[in-house]
């Protein structure tokens, strides 16, 4: 993919990012801190699909943005063909792990698996 | 018998006829035998309009002629000279020793670049980049055939990109530039600048060859707004400017 690409899309991700965050730290408002991470707060929240919808694509676009900025300094910080495959691939596979991690927890919530 | 003369016997010159001196430190390294870089001190007589260029002459002259500096046209003009004075890269010949207050001086060579020996570096990386962007007007037709008239700009036009043309390849901005200093791929602040005089120049239809160039893994993205490329900049080329300008082309904020 070309650098520019990449770069618009790691500008999008943060700024989309900002605004979603934004919602999420006013949702999280609505209760006190210490309550909010309760087992059942936060089940309770995973249960509401509009909510966890929005929190599976704040943990895309910071996934996304996140590993592309990793790479980034990997790439910076050490040269040669195959080192930067191997970061270039890396930092795709983490990307998708981490997504996928993440995605797993809210869909095991939602079928009853907790 | 004739006695060979001794070297400041030879050039016929005394050292400055100053009542005021400082302690000139000479970064001393031959990278075929040293394993580090140390430093000789000198006491150098100076003037008020001395500059550091001239010192180090002096030293060359009346001390250690051994000492290795690149220079030429004693003006900030030919971009030789540059060198790391007193922690901050400059032009030796365009730094004077009065309006650095102090009286040790330390010279050094530039940083990101290899060091041939002392204050001397090797340019190669340098002129490679500034090559790869194709730092000449692109385009199909030529005002040097037959016929044709010269290509005309209006003072407008040439205000787009004048400040960008003043560069001397010095290479203070690829010193002061920290993603130089780990990227050993990085293009350069000095490069894009260079990019940016081109494509900025009406005259040029060579944008999009340009533009593609820079935008690779190691191309105009890996700069990351540190600004140290502009406040060194002994002519006021301003590569930061030029690189958020060139940015806006890429992001579709100027065409
Ligand atoms: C939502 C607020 C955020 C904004 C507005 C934002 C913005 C940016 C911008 C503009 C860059 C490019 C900087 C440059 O090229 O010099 C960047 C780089 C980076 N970001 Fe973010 N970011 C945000 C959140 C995050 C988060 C939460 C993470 C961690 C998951 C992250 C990780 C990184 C990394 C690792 C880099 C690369 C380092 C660098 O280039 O300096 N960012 N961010
Ligand atoms: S942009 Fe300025 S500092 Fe960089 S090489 Fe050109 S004249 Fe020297
Ligand atoms: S000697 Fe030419 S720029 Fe300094």
């Amino acid at each position: 993919m070309r650098e520019s690409i990449i770069m618009k899309i790691h500008y999008g991700t943060a700024l989309a990012a900002v605004a979603l965050v934004a919602v999420h730290i006013l949702m999280r408002l609505t209760q006190g801190f210490a309550e909010s991470l309760e087992y059942d707060s936060v089940i309770t929240n995973y249960k509401f699909l509009p909510y966890a919808g929005m929190l599976e694509i704040i943990l895309i676009l910071l996934s996304i943005h996140g590993f592309n900025g990793l790479r980034v300094i990997l790439l910076e910080l050490k040269q040669g063909k195959t080192y930067e495959k191997a970061v270039s691939y890396g930092c795709v596979v983490a990307m998708i792990a981490l997504i996928g991690y993440g995605t797993r927890t809210i869909i095991m919530v939602n079928t009853g698996m907790t | 018998m004739a006695q060979t003369p001794s070297l400041a016997e030879e050039s016929g010159s005394t050292p400055f006829s100053s009542s005021q001196s400082i302690t000139l430190r000479i970064a001393r390294y031959n990278p075929q035998h040293d394993s580090a870089k140390s430093f000789m001190e000198f006491q150098v007589p100076y003037e008020k309009w001395t500059t550091v260029l001239e010192a180090i002459l002096e030293v060359k002259k009346h001390f250690d002629h051994s000492v290795a500096v690149r220079y030429s046209c004693r003006q900030a003009t030919c971009g030789s000279c540059g060198m790391i004075i007193n922690g901050k890269p400059r032009l030796a010949c365009f730094t004077k020793i009065s309006e650095l207050n102090s009286n040790v001086i330390t010279v050094e060579p530039m940083n990101n670049f290899p060091i041939i020996r002392d204050l001397a570096v090797k340019f190669e990386r340098l002129f490679d980049t500034h090559h790869k962007i194709k730092p000449y007007l692109i385009r199909d037709d030529t005002e040097i055939t037959t016929n044709t008239k010269e290509f005309l700009q209006s003072p407008e036009e040439l205000e787009q990109y004048i400040q960008f043309s003043n560069c001397i390849k010095c290479g203070l901005c690829n010193s002061a530039c920290p993603t130089m200093a780990t990227d050993s791929s990085f293009v350069g602040p000095q490069a894009l600048a260079q990019a940016y005089r081109y494509v900025a120049d009406s005259r040029d239809k060579g944008k999009d060859n340009r533009l593609k160039i820079i935008d690779d893994s190691h191309g105009i993205w890996r700069c990351h707004f540190a600004g140290s490329c502009s406040q060194v900049c002994p002519k006021g080329v301003d590569p930061a400017m030029g690189i958020q300008l060139l940015r806006g082309y890429m992001l579709g904020f100027r065409s």
